[in-house]
């Protein structure tokens, strides 16, 4: 009999999970003893939806290996999606974590039909082009958004496109979503834990997706589409899928920040290509295709304009040497040979050896 | 017996070129067959008809009595037909197992659900999926290097990996475009023998596009011999290898 061993990837994944926990417990530590700014308590949120949205992006950039840039319209339609939710229904369910999670499930299905819908036509195109595309259908999203009109009362929903005066609400009715002004009043359902909780069912859902068949069918057409063709493999299918399932996660990151904030607006900063493209610098920084790499680059680049924000003005200069600094670190070759001369790992077998 | 591959008539022309003109083939069940011809005779192009890249402008390619003519390259993979590439295509970034366990996608199957939620049928068919593509390694003597990516195997050893995979989709025929181009002599009476194994083992039809004349004389049983993407020669290999007109496109007047 084989003896049962933990596969290299199984042992990998643990690692990623383990260090998402043991960040978690050591920051509720810090929580509860006092030693964390409220400013820092503030940015634990958007810490976990930006981690979401790194390892939702590396599944499209990769592991499908295409370059997509409108990865924050997708979160757009899902923060809408969930906070229109939530908001519809705040005196129906009064329970407050079910509204959230049926919220969270209503942002990821509309974000990932919203993925499928575009992907469907994009996804013939490869490389720049792609990439062009997308930031396109990220800005058009934001920008439809910012024009919709939506109102309730006792004889249903009313769109418009143009003001709230022309829904023809009835004196009681209620505008939920008011166009550039948005929706105002979401309940404040995330917290920290729920946050954490969903960065891990993200990395379980991408992480199992890529070590299962299906993860296999796409990273062949990442790496060559003419012999994934030729070995049977349903191209089309597949970039949808990895599409749509990154669409989709990145609309529940959309929901956890939609449900952090009083008010909710499709803004350029929030929702624009600025966004798209500081996703991307995340999952370049961790590594393209490296899931663990996009959730530490994450952090590191969230919280680091916070740490500095002691030395005011130079603040941006030394952000901005930090990610040079770190991309040379990386992914420079001579810089890489350099670490795995003196790595602690081939450190610690010289001493053996010696031993 | 009956054909496995029968192709009548068939042609291509991009813009004003006629790149391959009535092209007729004949391969019975269990054949290793030899396409050869001078550079530029349209041998891959024909590859790439059999298989779906190209459109044929007309004409009929059959396997086994059913018309496959015009199908998309996944479903004429389904009917059986599996190739390797001049310019090796591997799926670079993954493992050499991994490489195989993508040729056998159509043949264990398990949802996205099951894969993502790791329910006991994931379990069951990454295990039977192992099982197999070792075993298909180990025909190719890569079991060795199954968990190296598969950009790190020497030449020779990803010119096999790309049959394994090929393999691994169960096809009926099998075409080998250059499996013995930059090998060296030893490297290629290896492959030569790996090649016979392959149709005696594997119940494979073979239909092999070489220029290595040491290997089509070695192993084909039949030659089709193209020049300017018409039929020059076509027969049994001694007789076809001394045909006057063969000699002469290669060797020129």
């Amino acid at each position: 009999m084989k003896k049962f061993k933990l596969g290299k990837n199984m042992k990998d994944n643990i690692i990623t999970y383990g260090i998402v926990i043991i960040a978690y417990v050591i920051m509720q530590i810090l929580v509860s003893t006092g030693h964390v700014s409220s400013l820092m308590q503030g940015l634990l949120v958007p810490l976990c939806v930006y981690v979401i949205l790194a390892v939702s992006l590396n599944l499209t950039v990769g592991i499908l290996g295409e370059l997509s840039l409108g990865h924050a319209g997708f979160m757009c339609v899902g923060a809408f999606a969930g906070a229109f939710f939530s908001k519809c229904m705040k005196n129906v369910i009064t329970f407050g974590l079910l509204r959230f999670v049926l919220a969270i499930l209503i942002g990821a299905l509309a974000a990932g039909i919203i993925g499928f819908l575009i992907g469907m036509p994009v996804l013939r195109l490869r490389g720049d082009y792609l990439a062009i595309v997308t930031l396109a259908f990220g800005e058009i999203i934001k920008n439809v958004i910012n024009v919709l009109y939506i109102g309730k009362d006792s004889r249903g929903l009313h769109f418009s496109t143009k003001d709230s005066l022309s829904l023809g609400l009835e004196p009681e009715g209620d505008v939920i979503i008011n166009g550039a002004q948005g929706i105002t009043g979401t309940p404040k359902d995330s917290t920290f834990t729920i946050g954490v909780i969903l960065i891990i069912l993200t990395l379980i859902i991408v992480l199992n997706l890529i070590h299962s068949r299906d993860g296999r069918a796409i990273m062949s057409i990442r790496d060559n589409l003419i012999a994934a063709e030729s070995i049977g493999i349903n191209i089309t299918k597949y970039k949808l899928m990895a599409f749509s399932i990154s669409a989709a996660l990145a609309g529940v990151a959309g929901v956890l920040y939609s449900h952090n904030l009083n008010s909710l607006m499709a803004t350029p900063k929030n929702f624009g290509y600025n966004m798209s493209i500081m996703i991307l610098v995340f999952v370049v920084l961790g590594g393209i295709g490296n899931i663990r790499g996009s959730i530490i680059s994450a952090v590191v680049l969230t919280l680091l304009p916070e740490l500095l924000r002691g030395l005011s003005n130079y603040r941006m200069l030394i952000y901005s040497i930090v990610l040079i600094v770190m991309m040379l670190f990386n992914w420079s070759p001579k810089l890489i040979d350099l670490r795995k001369r003196y790595s602690l790992k081939r450190l610690l077998k010289r001493t053996r050896e010696v031993q | 017996m009956a054909a496995l591959l029968e192709v009548k008539n068939l042609g291509i022309s991009f813009g004003g070129l006629r790149a391959v003109d009535d092209f007729e083939i004949s391969i019975k069940k269990g054949q290793l067959y030899g396409l050869i011809g001078p550079n530029g005779a349209g041998k891959t192009t024909i590859f790439n008809l059999l298989t779906g890249v190209y459109k044929p402008s007309e004409g009929v390619i059959s396997l086994e009595g059913n018309n496959i003519t015009g199908l998309k390259t996944i479903e004429i993979n389904k009917a059986g037909i599996a190739r390797t590439f001049q310019n090796i295509r591997l799926f670079k970034d993954l493992s050499v197992l991994d490489n195989v366990k993508a040729g056998l996608h159509n043949h264990y199957k398990y949802s996205t659900l099951e894969g993502i939620l790791r329910l006991p049928n994931y379990f069951k068919m990454e295990k039977a999926m192992n099982e197999k593509a070792m075993e298909l390694l180990k025909v190719f003597e890569l079991e060795g290097e199954a968990d190296y990516l598969a950009a790190n195997l020497p030449y020779g050893k990803q010119r096999k990996l790309e049959i394994a995979r090929a393999l691994a989709t169960e096809p009926r025929l099998l075409l080998l475009d250059e499996p013995a181009a930059g090998m060296n002599p030893n490297e290629t009476m290896e492959l030569m023998d790996t090649i016979r194994f392959v149709r005696d083992n594997f119940d494979m039809t073979i239909l092999l596009i070489e220029h290595d004349m040491k290997l089509v004389s070695g192993i084909c049983e039949e030659l089709t011999v193209l020049n300017f993407g018409r039929i020059l020669s076509q027969g049994k290999t001694s007789r076809v290898l001394n045909d006057p007109q063969v000699i002469t496109a290669y060797l020129g007047e």
